[in-house]
């Protein structure tokens, strides 16, 4: 046995992280034995974009109602008309993504489930609310559903209103939220082996209990996270709502008009004032659910 | 509580091919049958017709004399263990184990009490105590091959089923299992088929091997009845290795170039053959006396012999020899053969193979 050279030994020390002294401190997560390469430069890139994107608008709209100062935005909140159309969004929005959530289950369950003639087609309609510019959305539904529409005449002949109603607000968030269940459950769906089915029907399940008991479960993550984006994408949503929800103030004006409304009248800070509480009302409920789920998929093997 | 496996004249078509060209075979109850065949010779879709997920186009199955075709899925009470597994990822091993209990209807469900002690006793007799809570992403493969025959055995099934149960898993813990599952189905006695393309394991484990060819069954038997007697050329080339020899048949024996090579028994066909041989069955003579002669071109391990590879002139791939003993030719060496035993099957009748 030879004697071990100094060369072979293996060293460690700053040198082998490649970042040394006080750039490695700038960078407290990098993960040094990590065999994929340029964590740092993606890392640097990811930052960067994100804050352009996203945190510095955020921050300057959180400035702009600083102009407020907490009670200047408290008593924003309990303004009737304020507080009336916050309520209003998220009551909807939180509705129109229930409503979504189980059809687009539906939806895509069709979809990977059977193959009929025009399926293509159907699949390709789901993402058209994505390429809609929302005003047309929004002039499309209002004129059928208008008491004098198409759709809305048959219905006012039963009594029943829709178009300048919260109901045709809801009816907007429904159609512009559907692709986000449809589109985050499909692939789950597509993706459970056809003989998992089959083990649960040897098993003894009957179709209804292979349904609830074992493709329901799976998918689960998936459409829980479809209903949040659908959520938080109504809750926003502003060009395809204002045409058919009749903006009537305190009964079917959104938050999101009210903005437009308090630019309108040169009331800067209580435009962002009401963006920030609507900014707040989403983060803590998108924050929420996703711990939620992450604690639901703890206790589900969902690893 | 293990039924008759009667199995009438199916058959099964694809869109695009004959899956069965109307196959039978009958298995006693408790008994353990291997459906041994190349990939697509039809023996998955076999084991799916008996379990009811296709539907045959013609023929019966029956359990006990029963027409399956009268019951549903849940009345045939079959065990299936799916090529992987198909385990419920969402579900814990015992919420596994449990669920073909736990859909029962509330009448006919045992309760809670019993269902946690059947999961208990079947955990004990797969070997997995201690696992009940895990999920199926955190076990290794032969783990949740284990669940997965726990959770068919729950149920109580009249037939077991498995679809290549070792398929996936790596040779040392293949062999572990073989012997365990050999040593549950003594205990448990339910009647089972399983289907795989590796003719060790079906040798090894089956009480009966049916060996299928392109949708039809060409020999039933006993492994050694299939492996001494095979009826067809094609077993005998796909039960282990064999040397395939032109050969002549005249007066009860089998010529290779005008010289007995092997006689035949009880044989008075004449006309060219092809002469199956196996590499331990031929044996090392001078090249002056024997039928055979060629040149060692190869030499190699194979396992717990080595191994001569030897060109003779007339047979088109190099003959396989199995050396005994210590008595090796050398490379380049010239050397004879006599053939201790080997199967004669005449040639363009019987279906080819490689």
């Amino acid at each position: 046995m030879a004697s071990l050279h100094p060369a072979v030994l293996p060293h460690d020390g700053p040198k082998a992280s490649g970042l040394t002294g006080r750039w490695q401190a700038l960078v407290p997560f990098r993960p040094d034995s990590s065999v994929l390469p340029g964590f740092t430069l993606a890392m640097g890139l990811t930052l960067t974009a994100l804050s352009l994107i996203v945190l510095i608008p955020l921050t300057a709209l959180a400035l702009k109602a600083g102009d407020l100062g907490f009670s200047g935005l408290w008593a924003l909140l309990t303004t009737p008309r304020v507080l009336a159309a916050l309520k209003l969004s998220f009551a909807l929005s939180f509705a129109a993504a229930l409503v979504n959530l189980l059809f687009g289950v539906l939806i895509a369950w069709v979809l990977v489930r059977y193959d009929f003639i025009g399926r293509k087609w159907v699949d390709a309609a789901i993402d058209l609310p994505f390429a809609l510019p929302t005003a047309v959305a929004g002039i499309a539904l209002s004129a059928l559903y208008a008491p004098n529409g198409w759709i809305g005449a048959v219905l006012a002949r039963y009594g029943i209103k829709i178009g300048y109603t919260p109901t045709g607000i809801w009816v907007a968030l429904v159609f512009i939220g559907i692709p986000f269940v449809v589109r985050m459950v499909q692939p789950v769906l597509q993706e459970i082996e056809s003989e998992i089915e089959e083990a649960a029907a040897l098993l003894g399940a009957s179709r209804f209990q292979t349904a609830m008991r074992v493709l329901l479960p799976a998918i689960a993550p998936a459409a829980f996270t479809g209903f949040t984006l659908a959520f938080a994408r109504a809750v926003g949503e502003y060009g395809s709502v204002i045409f058919i929800a009749g903006n009537v103030p305190m009964v079917s004006e959104i938050a999101p008009l009210l903005i437009v409304i308090k630019l309108e009248q040169y009331d800067y800070s209580g435009a962002a004032g009401v963006g920030l509480l609507m900014l707040a009302g989403s983060f803590a409920i998108i924050l929420l659910a996703n711990a939620g789920l992450a604690l639901w998929g703890r206790r589900h093997g969902h690893a | 509580m293990s039924v008759a496996v009667q199995i009438d004249r199916v058959s099964k078509g694809f869109s695009t091919y004959p899956a069965l060209k109307g196959v039978s075979l009958s298995i006693e109850p408790g008994e353990l049958v291997a459906l041994l065949g190349p990939s697509g010779s039809g023996k998955t879709t076999l084991l799916r017709l008996i379990a009811g997920l296709e539907q045959a186009d013609g023929g019966a199955i029956t359990f006990n004399g029963i027409d399956t075709r009268r019951l549903s899925l849940r009345e045939r009470r079959i065990g299936f263990v799916f090529q992987n597994y198909a385990l419920f990822k969402h579900m814990t091993v015992a919420e596994n184990i449990a669920f073909g209990l736990s859909v029962r209807p509330r009448s006919q469900r045992p309760d809670r009490q019993a269902i946690q002690k059947r999961i208990d006793d079947l955990l004990d007799l797969v070997q997995l105590g201690g696992l009940q809570q895990r999920f199926p992403a955190q076990l290794s493969g032969g783990q949740r091959q284990r669940v997965a025959l726990a959770r068919a055995l729950a149920i109580e099934p009249q037939v077991l089923l498995l679809d290549e149960p070792f398929g996936a898993l790596d040779a040392q813990v293949r062999k572990d299992l073989r012997q365990w599952l050999r040593d549950l189905h003594r205990r448990t006695g339910h009647t089972t088929l399983f289907v795989t393309h590796d003719q060790e394991e079906a040798l090894e484990l089956a009480d009966r091997v049916a060996i299928l060819n392109q949708g039809l069954i060409e020999q039933v038997g006993t492994p050694d009845q299939v492996y001494d007697h095979p009826a067809t050329a094609f077993v005998c080339g796909f039960l282990g290795e064999a040397n395939r020899i032109p050969v002549e048949i005249k007066n009860g024996q089998a010529l290779f170039r005008n010289r007995p090579l092997l006689s035949l028994k009880g044989t008075n066909a004449t006309g060219g053959a092809e002469l199956f041989v196996r590499p331990q069955h031929l044996k090392i003579d001078s090249p002056e006396l024997a039928a055979l002669a060629g040149d060692v071109t190869l030499i190699r391990r194979h396992g717990a012999v080595r191994r001569a590879e030897v060109e003779v002139q007339g047979v088109d791939r190099p003959l396989e020899v199995d050396l005994a003993s210590a008595v090796a030719p050398d490379l380049g060496e010239r050397i004879g053969l006599r053939v201790g035993q080997g199967h004669v099957f005449a040639g363009g009748l019987t279906p080819s193979f490689n």
